[in-house]
């Protein structure tokens, strides 16, 4: 028999915690549909999407209901579309279309992948394919984009930096009716991983089998809740409380992955150890650090706090499952967040300090609104800031801002739903625009050569 | 195959008799009980064999949560494994 201590903290986790299961993302391979022409092509890459996820909604269903946990976002991730749109680029858009209709078929809240890696060097092809993401995030629904402009071995592509800037205010124009909401959908990385089972920056590495599941746990609220147990601990014991936490919650994603791999016919990927808020009150990471005594994430200490929350959960989690991969991690993206939220509304969360924090957690500037009117080069400073924190330090960082059309410091936004809410936070205004005009790539650090 | 029942609420008259009478009924064994009440907080936990009932994991779990609702208390039925997930290494 169980301890019923342990039953009961499971159905509390759950019950009032808000622990779930936040994303099962299939992983598919498109390579085998590159075909003779744009036309027939998109229609192997629907027809493929379709056939090998047709049962995801269903298992998840089957799972959550047998094992009493909700499982929040079904997903799929593809090859980065690029390549399988390299040998006709101007026909770009029409893959996807495509990939947004098979997402819509099969009832998945998101579809990642319509990516382009380019750390390195940008081929022509992924040129003109890069110039289709604005267009094609406007005509579409569940897609998701991302671009990888630099590496710890490559160093940092600063034309495809250059790039990026012009396509993040693009974007944001072309779906300026919805306040720039194709920003939320659109992700510039450095070290990007390929088997993220996060959106909007998941997609399926060439290096990775045909059909793989990976999984994403979420759980602030739980740990939250460990925390507010042990009021006066030293941090030394809450590191330890988190990693306890992190484990129990690792195990139960690691049970999920492994199962709805077994029922879809995929090879068990990883399970991503991260810890993703929803803009749910009782469900954010921001809480976490002012439970350990922060009057409000942002001030000084938020860095240090997040830092040893962040390598708890690894050290916790890495224990919990056979393979442990995508960003695994604290996520920190604003909109999403509602202690993110409330500590930018009330000033005390800049960009400044988010950059800082981005350098001791999993993933990047997220979800972070800024003024319409920043330029494009500005945008592409921000870029190459993070990218510079990712490759130095050996980690991935992104970048997902919307510079929202019309709006300035003092106007809020509201993307609805998981994207949530937030206030347009201030940019510095000073000018970066010549030193991103050099172009050029940024040679890889020193620390990178280790053969 | 082995699911754990959970039974949480205000504690009331004939709450064992009701859930135990449901899971006769469908060919449920059960196990072993555990039961506490803390201040007027009822929890009872049951171990239960579910090999011999006519239903799948999932929809016994969307009838004990039908069951629930009717008696006015939370009941769960979830199978074992996410337990020995979370709790045993």
């Amino acid at each position: 028999m169980f301890n019923k201590y342990d039953v009961l903290e499971t159905i509390d986790m759950i019950e009032r915690e808000h622990l779930d299961i936040r994303t099962i993302t299939m992983g598919i391979s498109l390579l085998p549909c590159i075909s003779g022409s744009a036309e027939k092509t998109a229609d192997k890459v629907y027809d493929t999407v379709c056939h090998k996820a047709k049962d995801i909604v269903q298992v998840a269903k089957q799972l959550s209901g047998e094992y009493g946990i909700p499982i929040v976002n079904k997903r799929v991730s593809v090859t980065p579309a690029s390549l399988i749109c390299a040998p006709f680029p101007e026909k770009s858009a029409l893959i996807g279309r495509a990939l947004d209709r098979a997402a819509k078929e099969l009832g998945i809240d998101f579809l990642g992948g319509y990516s382009a890696l380019v750390h390195k060097g940008t081929a022509d092809y992924e040129k003109i394919f890069i110039e289709s993401i604005p267009e094609v995030l406007s005509q579409t629904e569940r897609l998701c984009s991302s671009v990888n402009i630099g590496s710890s071995k490559s160093g940092i592509n600063m034309d495809a930096v250059r790039q990026m800037g012009e396509i993040v205010k693009k974007t944001a124009e072309l779906t300026k009716g919805s306040d720039g909401l194709g920003c939320a959908k659109l992700v510039v990385f450095a070290n990007a991983v390929e088997d993220n089972p996060f959106m909007a920056g998941a997609f399926h590495g060439v290096g990775e089998s045909g059909t793989v599941i990976n999984v994403g746990v979420s759980g602030p609220g739980v740990v939250k809740h460990a925390l507010e147990n042990i009021p006066d601990a030293n941090l030394t014991e809450v590191a330890e409380t988190i990693k306890r936490t992190a484990f129990k919650i690792t195990r139960a994603g690691q049970l999920i992955a492994k199962e709805a791999a077994k029922r879809l016919g995929a090879e068990f990927g990883i399970v991503d150890l991260s810890l993703a808020p929803t803009p749910v009150m009782g469900d954010s990471v921001a809480h976490i650090l002012e439970e350990l005594g922060l009057e409000c994430v942002g001030g000084h200490g938020s860095t240090a706090a997040l830092a040893m929350l962040n390598d708890a959960v690894k050290k916790g989690g890495v224990m919990a499952s056979s393979h442990v991969g995508g960003l695994s991690g604290a996520f920190i993206p604003v909109s999403e967040d509602i202690g993110m939220i409330n500590a930018a509304e009330k000033g005390v969360l800049c960009m400044d300090k988010l950059e800082a924090m981005t350098a001791v957690c999993s993933v990047g500037l997220d979800m972070i609104a800024i003024p319409g009117d920043t330029p494009a080069s500005t945008i592409s400073a921000i870029i190459a800031d993070e990218a510079a924190i990712g490759m130095i330090n050996n980690k991935t960082t992104a970048v997902r801002v919307i510079p929202v059309p019309g709006k300035g410091v003092g106007d809020s936004v509201e993307f609805g739903g998981l994207l949530g809410r937030a206030p347009i936070m201030p940019v510095h205004r000073a000018d970066s625009s010549k030193f991103i005009a050099r172009g050029g790539r940024i040679p890889a650090p020193i620390h990178s050569n280790k053969n | 195959m082995r699911a754990v029942v959970t039974v949480t609420g205000k504690d009331k008259k004939g709450i064992i008799a009701k859930v135990s009478a449901f899971l006769s009924e469908r060919g449920i064994n059960i196990e072993d009980i555990s039961q506490t009440i803390l201040q007027e907080y009822f929890a009872m936990i049951m171990l239960v064999d579910i090999s011999g009932a006519d239903k799948d994991v999932a929809a016994l779990a969307a009838e004990c949560e039908e069951l629930g609702k009717s008696i006015g208390m939370s009941i769960r039925l979830q199978h074992e494994a996410i337990f020995n997930a979370m709790h045993n290494i």
